[in-house]
């Protein structure tokens, strides 16, 4: 398993499978498959596609620990970049084939309609992370800064859960387990960094004590 | 003395080393292994084209309405694969698929409540009861799309003569088939079923209400509503309710689906117009199905010249 994680061809071939749902998006339009609404069917199947892609590398970290395979963090910065990716399409597909570039109208919307201002956060907030993913920017930021400016994908996944939440119109099933997964994932961050914090405050306990059995 | 002696663990009871040892990898295969299998399952369904529906049944004897529009109708295709009727799905391309179980013969309508003659009508009655027309209506969504679709039937009124509406009879409600082993979808739809609808007395009596048995010169598929349903031209498309089995005229305003779900963003009365938006979105304008732009939606979708007057003296933005 390891092995194939660290060879080169598996990048190559996920790179692929990530751009299957586009793939599988062209082939339906080149044959009639987009449904009668096919502005609708792209916006929603993008849509899916993005938050689906934060909830993988949402994934990353702790399949990484659970699975004690430290290998899958090669392909976070992949997913994370293909979940800005699906983004970049959802929000297209939004300026351009449902507002036609009325940006009057998608300012009104943005301020008026609760469920896109929250989209809107969710894919805004992706831009920074996207632009300092590069081996440079952490570089350039420090590791720490980095990671913090990272944590911002979590308040991209509950806004892109509330975003698919509030525009449903009663079918509430698919946006709640959506928002279970990334409950689920973001507690298991919580309680691992308590641990780590009971882990730490243990460790400094037992170093102290033997300096107050000196005394 | 040997009372309830519980078997003994054997060597064949104790987990293998192998196993125990890989149970990590074990975890991580089914872990990957359950993820991959969501994936791919997302990415067949993007990838499979929706089945077709069967064909109806020919209506003859069928003439023209002044009603009808001339505007350009949406294809055969796109009426039948882009449907909400939760109780099949709530995806727009399910119930093409998932309708096809719906059972619609033989079937009856319970006409009931406030009328001189409660009777229960048969389908073969119901096609029998008035001269079939052809109306081509605007339908618009409450979901800011629309189409312009050939129904036919005639006007409600006809089957409310039948039954002779009493002076006590305010309101009439409409109520959908329903039935969980045909419609195992239904559960995962997030609203009550049976589906309901309601109309005031005198907007039900309006000739463009329409009880519907066909569309496109042929019987209704299941998917849009077989074999009897309301088509209310100039309210969001949720008020025409499918698969009628019960119609009750009642003095007071019925309780309808949607309504009792979120009663801010689904009024009773539910007439197109523009000027009220959705709380969540705005109803100023329409996609056409099959148009790339959008377009203006008109106040009771175009047809104010014979319902506005039902309305005069009412706030529409209280009464939407």
């Amino acid at each position: 398993m390891r092995k194939l994680l660290i060879n080169k061809w598996t990048k190559a071939a996920s790179f692929l499978i990530c751009l299957l749902p586009l793939g599988f998006l062209l082939w339906r339009g080149l044959h009639n498959g987009l449904t009668a609404n096919p502005i609708e069917f792209i916006t929603h199947t993008t849509g899916d596609w993005t938050l689906r892609f934060i909830l993988f590398t949402l994934c990353v970290t702790p399949l990484r620990k659970l699975l004690a395979l430290p290998e899958l963090i090669r392909f976070r910065r992949m997913l994370g970049l293909f979940a800005f990716f699906y983004g970049c399409l959802h929000f297209t597909t939004y300026i351009w084939l449902d507002k036609f570039f009325d940006l009057k109208e998608v300012w009104k919307d943005i301020a008026k309609r609760p469920y896109i201002t929250v989209g809107f956060l969710a894919f805004v907030l992706l831009i920074p992370l996207a632009i300092t993913s590069t081996a440079g920017w952490i570089r350039r930021l420090g590791g720490r800064r980095w990671q913090l400016l990272h944590r911002a994908i979590y308040i991209s996944a509950v806004a892109g859960v509330i975003h698919y939440y509030w525009l449903v119109k009663s079918a509430v099933l698919r946006p709640l387990a959506y928002g279970a997964v990334v409950a689920a994932l973001l507690l298991w961050r919580l309680a691992a960094k308590l641990r780590s914090g009971t882990d730490a405050e243990n460790a400094s306990l037992l170093k102290a004590q033997p300096q107050k059995s000196q005394t | 003395m040997l009372i309830n002696q519980k078997p003994e663990l054997t060597n064949a009871d104790v987990t293998p080393k192998e196993v125990y040892q890989n149970r990590r990898t074990f975890l991580r295969n089914a872990g990957l292994a359950a993820a991959a299998s969501f994936a791919g399952r997302e990415l067949w369904e993007l990838a499979s084209p929706s089945s077709r529906a069967s064909a109806g049944t020919k209506l003859a004897g069928v003439s023209k309405s002044p009603f009808s529009t001339t505007e350009k109708q949406n294809t055969y295709d796109d009426v039948t694969h882009y449907n909400n009727y939760y109780e099949f799905g709530v995806d727009k391309t399910e119930p093409a698929k998932n309708a096809q179980s719906l059972k619609t013969y033989p079937w009856a309508v319970s006409i009931e409540g406030e009328v001189k003659k409660p009777r229960q009508i048969t389908m073969d009655e119901i096609l029998k009861l008035a001269p079939l027309e052809e109306r081509i209506y605007r339908h618009r969504c409450v979901e800011a799309w629309s189409i312009v679709v050939p129904w036919i039937g005639y006007s409600f009124s006809n089957l409310a003569k039948l039954v002779e509406p009493a002076p006590s009879a305010k309101y009439v409600a409409f109520e959908s088939f329903y039935d969980r082993k045909q419609m195992p979808q239904a559960m995962y739809a997030g609203i009550d079923f049976p589906y309901v609808e309601g109309l005031r007395l005198d907007e039900a009596m309006n000739p463009l209400t329409l009880l519907c048995v066909g569309m496109y010169g042929e019987t209704l598929p299941n998917q849009d509503g077989a074999p009897v349903r309301m088509v209310i031209p100039w309210k969001y498309g949720f008020k025409s309710a499918k698969s009628l089995v019960k119609i009750r005229f009642q003095k007071d305003q019925p309780p309808s689906t949607w309504n009792r779900l979120a009663p801010d963003e689904y009024g009773f009365y539910a007439n197109v117009n523009p000027a009220v938006d959705h709380p969540r979105w705005s109803q100023a304008r329409e996609r056409r199905l099959g148009d790339f732009l959008k377009r203006d939606t008109l106040i009771f979708n175009g047809y104010s010249d014979q319902v506005a007057n039902l309305y005069t003296g009412m706030d529409l933005k209280k009464y939407h």
